[in-house]
């Protein structure tokens, strides 16, 4: 195996990681959970998900982070699986129906939604 | 709404040809925006802090603020006796203090004793003094073979320790963390602080590596 060592590199890979990360954190202080519970919960995602392969640290670590954050949100009643799933489908639709080079918006799925609702 | 609303594009790979509509991001992207609206709405965070938390932890925080105090604790001998004996208060002072609510332990290496630090947990980590940890630090492979062959490790990171020499592991817990206080090296007597600091870097005070040699 080889390290990386001290080799310089940003503190987040990807944008989602950090925002991922920042979320996490201001709950924390907005006082929604202690740091030793999420702790907690994150190392049994981790241990889980490392019964089916190795974890590299990367991807896979966020992988566990935002699922155990989506679990511990909707445990806690703080947010929905139904609506997180609607939203999800909302973005989805706002990417697609925004041509490329421009900011995506929202808004941009919904006319979708209720077209594509009211055809199938 | 507004800013929650908003994804703005840029952030996938390079390509070459003309999408007649916007790069979709990956699943767990999209599960993150969609996770991040819904706790907007709710008014549970606010996009602006969240942007203020990302640029301290990717632009601000860093190993330079653990150097910082290593360097110190070498020249200084009542601040060193301090940051081992009970650090926190001088940290709060510092503004090094976590904002998790961890306590810091300084493990200091000697001649008899190499220190190293892991959590096999998750991947607890002195943010306030280290930053966001690097790839590998969170890996199984780290995780697991730092605690059963550390010196496989360590000569792993290029670091090969007299025969004689202990190796102790520190887990790490959300609790506690701790950083580990290298051995000043050789020839550094006339160093003043932030040259000292120069030396220290962030695998020496993981003690996955050894503070660096003067003008090495």
């Amino acid at each position: 195996m080889t390290w990386c060592g001290d080799k310089p590199e940003p503190a987040f890979s990807e944008p989602w990681h950090a925002q991922v990360f920042a979320m996490t954190v201001a709950l924390n202080e907005a006082g929604h959970f202690v740091w030793a519970d999420w702790a907690e919960r994150f190392g049994a995602t981790l241990k889980t998900h490392g019964l089916a392969k190795e974890l590299d640290g990367g991807e896979d670590y966020f992988n566990a982070w935002l699922e155990t954050l989506e679990g511990f949100l909707a445990e806690a009643g703080l947010v929905e699986v139904g609506a997180l799933s609607d939203l999800k489908d909302g973005w989805t639709r706002a990417f697609l129906n925004t041509p490329h080079g421009h900011p995506v918006h929202l808004s941009a799925g919904d006319n979708q939604a209720s077209t594509s609702s009211t055809s199938t | 709404m507004d800013a929650a609303g908003v994804f703005w594009q840029g952030f996938g790979m390079p390509h070459d040809h003309d999408h007649p509509h916007s790069h979709l991001p990956s699943d767990p992207a999209l599960r993150v925006k969609a996770l991040e609206t819904l706790l907007t709405d709710k008014g549970l965070v606010n996009p602006a802090a969240l942007d203020e938390i990302i640029d301290l932890y990717q632009n601000k925080i860093g190993p330079q603020n653990g150097a910082k105090v290593v360097a110190k604790m070498w020249r200084d001998p009542e601040f060193h006796k301090q940051m081992l004996d009970d650090p926190m208060p001088v940290l709060q002072e510092m503004g090094l203090y976590g904002r998790q609510g961890e306590h810091m332990v300084f493990v200091e290496n000697t001649d008899a004793v190499h220190n190293m630090v892991v959590c096999t947990l998750c991947s607890c980590y002195p943010w306030p003094l280290l930053g966001i940890p690097p790839g590998w630090y969170k890996s199984d492979a780290y995780r697991a073979r730092s605690v059963r062959e550390p010196r496989a490790v360590l000569a792993e990171f290029g670091v090969t320790l007299p025969e004689g020499k202990k190796v102790r592991v520190w887990d790490s817990t959300a609790e506690v963390r701790y950083l580990v206080v290298p051995q000043r090296p050789l020839g550094t007597e006339g160093l003043s602080e932030d040259d000292l600091a120069a030396l220290v870097t962030r695998d020496s005070m993981i003690g996955t590596g050894l503070a660096q040699e003067p003008g090495a």
